[in-house]
């Protein structure tokens, strides 16, 4: 099920991004800004972002997602000579103790596969984290326009003031050890 | 990302040769370029039209091979190529347009086409085809792409991420990496452009 809040939301979220920044606490993990993209109409993946911090002394692991999709699965990027796979990272991601782990485009996501409606701008996709350590806890994952994409030029930003360099396209590696 | 170490040798690009006088050698990122890149292909476009390279290149255009069950990296470089052509237009390098070919015929039908398309760029071309077609302008390409077939409508498929630069008459000019960013893209892009 995907919780499609009031337009009157949805629009103030896409001008003001960061005021749909939210922040959840499990144990010695903080999970910043759970997100997704906004999807074709006949989308049938969706992919999702979270930020991660082991604030404790133990390494944790993100070994599973769980939601109402026929098929959920923790991702992985993996590149060899610019051939891209996804890779299901079965045994999970670690979160190592004092670190942040950043679940990005080009780096891992949940992958949420067998949509049956496509995500718009505004919905909140409810995804349980499943931790090895901490346990678990359904967050909502918010979904906002991807930048480039066609929402954008429907919407009243100004092109001339987009921070382009705020496009995830950077080559950062993801802190990721399996 | 993770990179691994090298295994795939085979879509290494190959350097271009040596031109008595290179239009674009100011554009250049790198000595490596390719004769060999691009070609004939026949593709069905997002309106169930069969259509030619003569048909779809008809200007500056980036070609990039994806599938669009992939969530992540594919609209990521779809929208990064879509934004690179918006700062191209900004520039008043108006009309390069920006062509999506699927690797997965199998499950992007003309209409998924259409619409991941439409959602990244108004100009933006989505192109299917038959196995036989794909593979023959991956092939011209030199795109590599390889599906996981696991029986069920969920698998994945494996491939390379270059988006092409290709002009018409001239054929291909210059490629890009994932990585690179829509600024970068443009930047470059417009290089070529002003060569012409
Ligand atoms: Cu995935």
């Amino acid at each position: 099920m995907i919780f499609r809040p009031a337009a009157a939301f949805a629009a103030f979220a896409l001008l003001a991004p960061l005021a749909s920044a939210h922040e959840y606490t499990l144990g010695d993990l903080t999970i910043d800004h759970p997100m997704s993209f906004a999807t074709a109409a006949t989308a049938r993946t969706g992919a999702g972002y979270v930020v991660i911090t082991n604030t404790g002394e133990t390494d944790d692991r993100l070994l599973a997602a769980r939601a109402d999709f026929p098929r959920v699965e923790v991702h992985e990027i993996v590149e060899v000579d610019d051939v891209m796979s996804m890779q299901h990272l079965e045994s999970g991601l670690v979160i190592p103790a004092g670190e942040t782990v950043t679940l990005q485009p080009g780096g891992s996501h949940v992958m949420l596969m067998g949509l049956s409606a496509p995500f718009e701008v505004g919905d909140e996709i409810p995804i349980t984290l499943v931790f090895e350590q901490a346990g678990e806890i359904e967050v909502m994952f918010n979904v906002e326009a991807r930048a480039g994409a066609e929402e954008m030029d429907h919407s009243e930003m100004d092109h001339g003031e987009m921070d382009h360099s705020d496009m995830n396209h950077d080559n950062s590696e993801t802190e990721v050890s399996q | 990302m993770i990179k691994l170490a090298s295994s795939f040798a085979a879509f290494t690009l190959a350097a271009a040769p040596a031109l008595a006088q290179d239009q674009f050698a100011d554009c250049r990122a790198s000595t490596v370029g390719a004769a060999q890149i691009g070609g004939p292909f026949e593709l069905v476009d997002d309106t169930g039209a069969t259509v030619t390279d003569a048909d779809v290149i008809t200007g500056p255009t980036l070609v990039y091979f994806g599938y669009t069950f992939c969530p992540d990296v594919c609209p990521l470089d779809a929208a990064r190529n879509a934004l690179a052509v918006d700062f191209l237009a900004e520039a008043g390098h108006d009309g390069v347009t920006p062509v999506f070919i699927t690797i997965d015929p199998a499950r992007d039908t003309v209409e998924i086409m259409r619409d991941f398309a439409d959602v990244m760029h108004e100009d933006m071309i989505g192109l299917t085809g038959t196995d036989e077609q794909v593979k023959a302008a991956a092939t011209a390409y030199r795109a590599f792409y390889r599906a996981h077939r696991s029986g069920d409508e969920f698998y994945l498929v494996d491939h390379s991420s270059f988006t092409y630069l290709m002009l018409p008459e001239i054929g291909f000019v210059e490629f890009f990496r994932s990585g690179a960013s829509a600024d970068e893209v443009a930047e470059a892009t417009a290089c070529y452009l002003d060569a012409l």
